[in-house]
């Protein structure tokens, strides 16, 4: 199959990209970058199968790159040189929490970390590395002077912390993971059993982000920064059911 | 110490919501919350006096209630019953990368994981629940159509995974976490080790992204996905020294 000119071009830039000696000079090299992801964007339809995801991809990266990035260029300029977040935030993975949006973080604001139910567990070095790494990149690397740790309601992963034992389903990882929070789901149900199921989500939501406040301090380097004071502990709370946002601190 | 008179109210508040909701009305308990919700908000103008960084908060989250979720009522009532996101995306946590503003997702249309360097492992139940739980989430609960591993210039990680092994310095967690792209990094050594320091990184940077790619592959329920069509990998590399973002898929469909 005859392959399409722009494609021939593509491989052939890259190539000189790879092959030419440390000497090529800084803007060149972003010149032929930049026409090499022109050259990839201008594929035919023809011969290109009809992709509608790339091209969501696509035009929103333009909506930010026009909006955004080419209107702020000295501030892109900095920001490509160094981060400087006072934040570091654990939201959840939930596509309806981003905490870029829901608390209009610009870029350069905060550090992020998200999985299933915005969860910190406790320090350990064998399980725990992910998110390990992220503490300790932002808490040594960044000095971050806020951890912010985001919940929301109708969070799927609280809600499967409440099923569980459930032995008629299992995962490989949500139940293993979501178990963080027990300590936090034992506390609702002792103080709360008598409230309807829904209730009792709303407060373990709650509940859970102190218990990961709690468990951040059994990181040494976030303990020591909290005792002298160079880092706050923050909880938070988005309820997009009636459109407010709790926040409150570790004292 | 004297408790501010209105946390005492907000304490009060909160006992009697538990003690008495069963026999509540839910307009008068729906006023409970919303006042406790209020005077939480006047607390903070006034106890956030001394703390920027709460104030900061309040601002954000009040330029978003004001500007996007009251002028939308319809929209968040809709996604408040159910989210349907179409991707999921793995990026970094790295603040000036942040996939919704730089592919300016709306809410609910991306289920996000992120993490040092955008990787993924490989799948490994003991060590790896935290994005195995996400990938699992988005996947058989939330049947995303895509997973975007995004990658990006001059990122922290990558940097770390280039400078191992480094005696002088350990780490942790970050060193073991970064370890999860030395065969990316051992591609680009082999293959360009004549190049500079940073082309190299850039290299690394783009080739990680593969890397993680290949390793979503060792999870039975995306492997499957993708071999049946139902799921699409694709990756992704913002530039933002030239402000360009690349995308490229791995493809299973044959072409026409």
């Amino acid at each position: 199959m005859a392959k399409h000119s722009a494609e021939v071009l593509v491989e052939g830039l890259k190539k000189i990209l790879i092959s030419v000696k440390e000497g090529l000079d800084e803007k060149v090299q972003g010149k032929v970058e930049k026409l090499i992801a022109e050259l990839q964007g201008t594929v035919p339809p023809s011969l290109e199968p009809f992709d509608p995801d790339a091209q969501k991809l696509e035009l929103g990266f333009d909506f930010f790159k026009n909006n955004i990035f080419d209107k702020n260029r000295e501030y892109f300029r900095e920001l490509a040189e160094a981060q400087h977040p006072k934040f570091l935030v654990f939201a959840c993975s939930d596509s309806r929490v981003s905490p870029s949006i829901v608390l209009n973080f610009k870029l350069g604001e905060a550090f992020i970390g998200r999985n299933i139910a915005n969860m910190v567990p406790q320090f350990d070095q064998w399980r725990h590395t992910e998110i390990g790494s992220v503490i300790e990149y932002a808490v040594k690397e960044l000095g971050v002077e806020n951890i912010l740790v985001m919940g929301h309601s109708h969070c799927g992963g609280i809600a499967r912390l409440m099923e569980l034992p459930d032995h008629s389903c299992s995962h490989d990882f949500i139940d293993e993971w979501v178990k963080i929070g027990l300590p936090a789901k034992q506390k609702v149900k002792e103080e709360a059993n008598h409230l309807p199921e829904e209730e009792q989500l709303r407060l373990l939501e709650k509940e859970s982000v102190e218990n990961s406040m709690a468990n951040l301090l059994t990181y040494p380097f976030v303990r020591n920064a909290v005792e002298n004071g160079s880092i706050t502990l923050r909880g938070g709370y988005y309820n997009f059911d009636n459109g407010t946002f709790q926040q409150w601190k570790k004292m | 110490m004297a408790k501010h008179s209105a946390e005492v109210v907000i304490e009060g508040l909160k006992k009697i919501l538990i003690k008495e909701k069963e026999g509540m009305d839910e307009e008068v308990q729906g006023k409970v919350e919303m006042f406790i919700a209020e005077f939480q908000g006047s607390m903070a103008a006034s106890g956030h006096q001394h703390d920027p960084d709460a104030q900061t908060l309040e601002r954000g989250f009040d330029f978003f209630k004001n500007k996007i979720f009251d002028k939308n009522p319809e929209f968040f009532e809709a996604l408040a019953k159910k989210q349907q996101p179409r991707f999921l995306v793995i990026g970094c946590s790295d603040s000036r990368v942040n996939p919704p503003t730089i592919l300016n997702f709306n809410l609910g249309e991306a289920f996000m994981s992120r993490n040092i360097g955008n990787m993924v492992p490989q799948f490994d139940q003991l060590r790896h629940a935290e994005i195995g739980s996400v990938i699992e989430y988005a996947v058989k609960h939330l049947e995303v159509t895509n997973i975007l591993v995004m990658g990006h210039s001059h990122c922290g990680g990558i940097e770390r995974l280039m400078e191992l092994p480094d005696p002088t310095l350990t780490h942790d967690f970050l060193d073991e976490w970064v370890k999860i792209g030395l065969p990316a990094k051992n591609k680009v050594l082999e293959q360009c080790n004549h190049l500079g320091t940073e082309e190299q990184k850039r290299l690394v940077e783009k080739e990680s992204v593969k890397n993680s790619m290949a390793n979503l592959l060792t999870y039975p329920f995306v492997r499957n996905a993708v071999v049946n069509g139902t799921i699409t990998l694709r990756g992704g590399y913002y530039n933002f020294d030239n402000g360009t973002f690349q995308q490229w898929k791995l493809c299973t469909k044959p072409m026409p």
